[in-house]
């Protein structure tokens, strides 16, 4: 059955707002030639492309390549459903309903920043490790680019991702209400082996990491995630760390909260106990029934959202969809994703494309016929630990949801009215 | 040569199906027997070591600041985004108030109604504050105007003389607010057929079918540092 439902070849995508999309406009094209071929009839004569007809653009003497004027659409956006009264500790989102394949390209890979984007000469930047190690060391880039190095394919997610839509739709598209998701191949070298060099004391439990930018962001992280797959990173997808990725330096967590990846990272010292600073008590927390809040909740629990259709798309007409989208898990790989037509009564198994990766964006498909009638449609993701994606009512169920709320994880639905029209559905 | 990269070959897969069916850890290899780290002193970080190890206030640095000095640094560094009185400005909320709202909807968060431990405002205004000058303040303002702020929130004297001594020791009423992360806290299920439809938020707050208790849904808005006219409402009195 799932294997049935395994698709061969992209099929298109409505995307919103996409007027100039003329990527679907020749894949529409091509369909239409198709049937008129096999049922033998004549559609219209075909003209040469003037694109045939000349000679195409030199390669100049040097350049950086930047995608065709035809797909400038395709930007991270900062957010429509708050409007940030200044843009330095502020974000930006990835759109994820244009995204092929499960690698983010770095100029449109989400962005989140507490006071701008830091501009550190790399010549200049350096790394210490200090606190409670045997040595301290400082580290200057050309000392760290000597180590052999480790690339890895990981998803970074915002605990702040999806937050404005816990109560109400308020988001109007995925890239609104999921953009602060993106995916990456990060290179760099295992902390667990500077940490070593260092000598960490026993009882250094903790380590803080902190930022060479004018927020100094800082965060505190378990020793045992450190030792065990923390990366410090100055490549992403094949080259150095993009200025608003932290260049020329970051630490990265393998399926934690995007914030703990501490950008133009200029320090890490080793703790006893974290310091409790602003970030991990007044932010970076989730409040709790009876008036509590949980804090050092790093790790990003299962989730998983249908990229196409959704808001904002329109459907032409009853037919075969390919439904996409995406899911992944902090604690391991994604096992299964089930998908719902009918807003959760019934569900079947979508395919998941390979690579499955640890820690990854991991794509799903299915082949769904539309019969033309009003659906609700959402999808649902197990990781390897056994956990299953809860809905907003089960997490509400344990959780104190008063507004500004992170982690949210929940499954998300979006109504396909009969019209076609796509829309947030969340509540 | 050829046998022999053979043999490492197989040796790696094994290592690597060894490794893949390991619950997890990533497997980087081994610690290359060369570093390239160089020896740094404590002393030599006496700058960048800025950190403040907010429950004891171990790192605070000497220096020391009254509420009346710290209104005037508050006035000339702090105001333009702050607002008058630390009541909310053009660009952010207010700092005064909320204490006793954890329980209530919404919650007001300030540093007087949140923080746990008071120095985390002595490390937080030094490491970033003012935005368009981090790191500016001498440490002697920084502490005038933690005192100016804790004493518009009710939780010191107008008399009061903030230092590395006196900081750590005001009795925060957030101090016992925080748990540490106690996930997974859902259990759902893959319910495949005659499922229950995909619940909201609204629906948590109903009896749930299974007996679980609801938790207690709020309704309001959590107000963080957004809403000027919510936090000055809120009496800096009602202390729990």
């Amino acid at each position: 059955m799932v294997e049935e439902q395994r698709t061969q070849t992209p099929a298109p995508g409505a995307s919103p707002g996409s007027s100039g999309s003329s990527r679907r406009r020749f894949l529409v094209a091509g369909a239409a030639a198709g049937l008129g071929v096999a049922a033998g009839a004549r559609a219209e004569e075909l003209p040469v492309p003037a694109s045939s007809l000349k000679m195409g653009a030199p390669i100049p003497p040097e350049s950086y390549g930047m995608p065709i004027e035809f797909e400038a659409h395709v930007k991270r956006r900062r957010s429509d459903v708050f409007k940030n009264k200044q843009n330095y500790s502020d974000w930006s989102m990835t759109p994820l309903h244009q995204q092929v394949g499960i690698v983010t390209p770095n100029g449109l890979f989400f962005e989140r920043h507490h006071n701008g984007v830091a501009k550190i000469d790399p010549e200049q930047h350096r790394l210490v490790i200090h606190g409670l190690v045997e040595k301290p060391l400082a580290f200057s880039m050309s000392d760290l680019m000597r180590y052999p190095s480790v690339s890895r394919f990981h998803f970074m997610e915002c605990s702040g991702n999806t937050l404005t839509d816990w109560r109400e739709p308020k988001a109007v598209t995925v890239q609104q209400s999921h953009g602060l998701l993106s995916c990456a191949q990060w290179t760099g070298v295992p902390l667990s082996w500077l940490l070593d060099e260092a000598g960490v004391k026993p009882e250094g439990k903790w380590v803080m990491f902190e930022g060479g930018d004018g927020s100094g962001h800082l965060r505190s992280i378990p020793i045992e995630k450190v030792m065990d797959d923390a990366l410090l990173v100055y490549g992403q997808n094949g080259e150095m760390l993009r200025a608003e990725q932290g260049y020329p330096l970051r630490a990265f967590f393998p399926g934690w909260e995007g914030n703990t990846c501490v950008k133009w990272l200029r320090r890490i010292k080793v703790v006893t106990e974290p310091d409790q600073i602003r970030g991990e008590t007044a932010r970076y927390t989730d409040p709790m029934p009876n008036g509590k809040w949980r804090q050092y909740s790093m790790e990003m629990e299962c989730k998983s959202v249908i990229t196409n259709p959704s808001g904002g798309m329109s459907l032409k007409g009853p037919g075969l969809y390919e439904v996409q989208g995406f899911a992944w898990s902090g604690r391991g790989k994604v096992t299964n994703v089930d998908l719902t037509f009918d807003g959760g009564r019934t569900w079947r198994e979508a395919a998941l494309e390979e690579p499955v990766l640890d820690k990854c964006l991991t794509r799903f498909r299915y082949r769904w016929n539309w019969d033309g009638s009003p659906a609700k449609i959402a999808s649902r993701a197990k990781d390897t630990t056994g956990y299953v994606q809860p809905t907003v009512e089960e997490i509400a169920r344990v959780r104190e949801i008063v507004g500004f709320v992170q982690h949210h994880n929940g499954i998300f639905p979006w109504s396909v009215a009969q019209s076609g029209e796509v829309a947030n559905a969340i509540a | 040569m050829r046998s022999l990269d053979l043999r490492s070959s197989v040796a790696a897969l094994c290592v690597t199906l060894a490794v893949a069916t390991a619950a997890q850890a990533a497997d980087f290899g081994k610690r290359p027997e060369a570093g390239f780290g160089r020896p740094i002193g404590e002393a030599d970080l006496k700058l960048w070591d800025i950190d403040i190890a907010t429950p004891s206030g171990g790192n605070l640095p000497a220096g020391e600041g009254t509420v009346a000095a710290g209104k005037a640094v508050y006035e000339a560094k702090c105001l333009a985004c702050h607002g008058e009185n630390a009541a909310g400005g053009p660009v952010y909320g207010t700092m005064v108030g909320g204490i006793g709202s954890m329980t209530k909807s919404p919650r007001v968060l300030t540093p007087g109604s949140m923080y746990p431990y008071a120095p985390i405002l002595f490390d937080y205004v030094r490491r970033a504050m003012p935005m368009n000058a981090p790191q500016s303040l001498t440490a002697d303002e920084v502490y005038a105007v933690a005192a100016y702020i804790y004493n518009l929130n009710g939780l010191v004297p107008a008399d009061f003389k903030m230092n590395a001594q006196t900081m750590p020791k005001i009795p925060m009423p957030n101090r016992d607010g925080f748990i540490r992360d106690d996930r997974p806290d859902t259990r759902a299920e893959r319910c495949m057929t005659d499922c229950k439809p995909i619940g909201t938020v609204a629906d948590a707050s109903k009896p749930a079918a299974s007996g679980t208790a609801a938790a207690a849904g709020g309704t309001g808005n959590q107000v963080i540092m957004g809403d000027p006219k919510s936090g000055a409402a809120a009496s800096p009195a009602a202390r729990p």
